[in-house]
């Protein structure tokens, strides 16, 4: 199927600011999907509040457009329900790690099969741009006048302690690579993560004078790196981009289901 | 063949009644005094292949019966107090998206953590009006357990009838107190199934637009109408919309699919009201004393009666207006600073008859103290 056969065009053009990178994020995940050759009726998009979760009103699969920071506890019932569908959630740093963060961390401890898509851009742009849980330091948000002394989580490292199963991070820039993880991501059995550094140049690069959005992209690619480089070792300030975690490990409901075989004593 | 009966606690009525109902999905966290459901669940559900879940927190226990219920799953969580202060957003996410969720909340002391061991109905208002914005909802109780049980299938039918969260009110007496229970015959009591729509898959499925009886079929996700859930005022297909005539009609519709109902969603039983010329209004365990007190009464010739409300909200008003009619006073009998006394008043011709009879210091109200407090309205003393 063409890309555009998964979009529910009458919503175009879409209310996201020139230059944001939450369209390249979604052009990521339908590619993602087109090459898993999943069935619409089969995906059941959930997402909570913010800029980033508008994202389900776009895409022409079972949408269910949330609350605040609850969409991976929506998920988790959806999923446990109907183990059969392919459970895609995409949540804002904010959505996702400050009022989310408690869903999050146990969704991971579960394994239950999710995959979460963290749009990463450091502020809250639904609001007008306050700091976030992942601006981290010396950042100017407009609840920030004097910069933040906040220090930022760290999604890759969360997750892996949380005890994720698969957990990956790329950027808007590399949009290939974007893609391919995703798609890793959705393949994946258990709970995936998938970090994204996105821009948001109406809030952040205006208020911490980066630049446009160009500019913020190129940001993302000259200060990033594939995991492991060389690079990295030379200069530690870099963030690693590609898969940090890919284990095998039961999956919560593939447990229920063993879990009813046990209570009804091997009467199923 | 002979009844089953048992010998329950007043949440194990509330379990049997909703798997008789058809529950299919539970998720919960631990808060007394409502535990007994969650723990008697883990044990019930899986031997039936139902699915049980213990979340982190009574906000994601109800997000996530919530998103099983758009499965097709019939679906329930229960808590007490302070969980269900937390389940207030979402409890309007179910209510604007209308989505079809059993929510019972055992009553115990507050606020904040209060007295989590002693009995309350401080509650009545929170479920009214715990969530923000103009809405309506469905409230119930009961009084003994075997009403415990018809009530748990009542609450799964009216939700699935209207397409809106439903709030089972019980009491820590009620809940924690055993007594007889007879179970029904499958077949015995009505239940009521989701109600799907008729609309073939390629052809235009409106998830928002009523019926002409008012009724919304849904589809199931997962089956072959794709569309969209959200909090925000939406339109018939469930996308966003901020079109004045959208939001008007949409808020008038969840409203009025309740609030005109008022009369046909009332529960409620009657005891010696054909004569008498005091009338007592209870609900929940408050009701067991209140009857026991009529019928003491009536041995000595007074002419007392009571009206047991089952259905709380909508306030079934003109059944309470009509039972009045005739009496010298109304004693509203409730274990709070009177939060349904202000319903009663608006309801009766003659407010100023309406008295209170209430505890609230975590004790049980008894018959003595009802007829303590009908001593000073009766201006006989104490």
């Amino acid at each position: 199927m063409a890309v555009k056969d998964y979009l529910r065009e009458r919503f175009f053009p879409h209310l996201w600011c020139p230059g944001c990178g939450h369209g390249e994020v979604l052009g990521g995940l339908i590619r993602a999907i087109e090459r898993l050759g999943l069935r619409k009726n089969d995906i059941v998009m959930v997402s909570g509040i913010g800029c980033s979760s508008r994202i389900v009103g776009y895409v022409d699969f079972h949408t269910m457009h949330t609350i605040h920071g609850r969409a991976l506890a929506f998920a988790t019932g959806v999923k446990l329900a109907r183990p059969e569908l392919t459970l895609i959630v995409p949540m804002g740093d904010g959505d996702a790690l400050a009022i989310g963060g408690n869903h999050f961390i146990h969704a991971a401890r579960r394994n239950i099969d999710l995959t979460a898509i963290v749009m990463n851009n450091r502020i809250y742009g639904m609001t007008g741009g306050q700091f976030s849980p992942l601006s981290g330091v010396n950042v100017s948000a407009t609840t920030a006048p004097f910069r933040t002394i906040d220090k930022s989580f760290d999604i890759v490292e969360l997750s892996r302690a949380a005890g994720a199963t698969f957990v990956a991070r790329s950027t808007t820039y590399h949009a290939q690579h974007l893609s391919e993880v995703i798609e890793k991501a959705i393949r994946h059995k258990g709970f995936s993560v998938v970090e994204v550094l996105t821009q948001c140049p109406t809030y952040f690069g205006r208020k911490n004078r980066i630049g446009d959005a160009p500019e913020m992209v190129k940001w993302l690619k000259d200060h990033t790196t594939p995991v492991g480089s060389k690079a990295k070792q030379e200069n530690p300030a870099l963030i690693e981009r590609g898969v940090f975690v890919d284990l095998e490990a039961p999956e919560y409901c593939e447990e229920y289901g063993r879990l009813v075989e046990r209570a009804m004593g091997g009467r199923r | 063949m002979g009844k089953t009966v048992r010998f329950v606690q007043g949440n194990e009525a509330c379990v049997e009644g909703a798997l008789y109902a058809g529950l299919n999905f539970y998720a919960g966290y631990p808060i007394t005094p409502s535990t007994e459901i969650a723990e008697l669940l883990s044990l019930k559900l899986p031997q039936r292949g139902g699915k049980f879940i213990q979340m982190e927190d009574e906000i994601a226990s109800l997000c996530a019966i919530i998103g099983a219920s758009l499965t097709g799953c019939k679906v329930m969580t229960a808590t007490s107090g302070p969980g269900f202060s937390l389940m207030q957003e979402a409890l309007g996410y179910a209510v604007m998206a209308e989505i079809p969720c059993v929510i019972v909340d055992v009553q115990r002391g507050g606020p904040s953590t209060g007295i989590p061991t002693h009995v309350s109905q401080g509650d009545v208002n929170q479920a009214r009006w715990g969530t923000h914005g103009d809405h309506a909802i469905i409230t119930l109780t009961a009084s003994n357990h075997q009403d415990v049980f018809a009530i748990t299938v009542e609450a799964f039918n009216l939700s699935e009838t209207y397409r809106t969260p439903v709030i089972l009110l019980f009491d820590e007496v009620v809940a924690h107190m055993r007594e007889k229970l007879v179970l029904p015959e499958p077949g015995e009591l009505h239940t009521v199934e989701r109600l799907k729509t008729a609309v073939k898959e390629g052809v235009d499925y409106h998830p928002y637009l009523p019926r002409e009886d008012g009724r919304l079929p849904m589809s199931d996700f997962g089956g072959v109408h794709r569309y969209n859930v959200t909090g925000l005022v939406h339109d018939m297909w469930g996308f966003p919309s901020t079109e004045p005539r959208v939001v008007h009609g949409l808020l008038r519709h969840l409203v009025d699919k309740i609030e005109n109902r008022a009369h046909e969603l009332a529960r409620f039983k009657e005891f010696h009201l054909d004569d008498a010329d005091i009338v007592l209004i209870a609900y929940g365990s408050s009701a067991r004393s209140a009857l026991h007190l009529v019928e003491e009464r009536r041995r000595r010739g007074e002419r007392l009666g009571l009206l047991e409300l089952q259905t709380l909200w909508p306030f079934p008003a003109d059944v309470v207006r009509t039972r009045c009619s005739r009496a010298r006073a109304v004693v509203v009998v409730e274990m709070n600073m009177g939060q349904l006394l202000p319903s009663v008043k608006l309801a009766v011709e003659r407010p100023d008859r309406v008295f209170l009879a209430n505890r609230i210091d975590g004790v049980f109200i008894t018959p003595a103290d009802i007829h303590n407090i009908l001593r000073i309205i009766q201006g006989k003393g104490v």
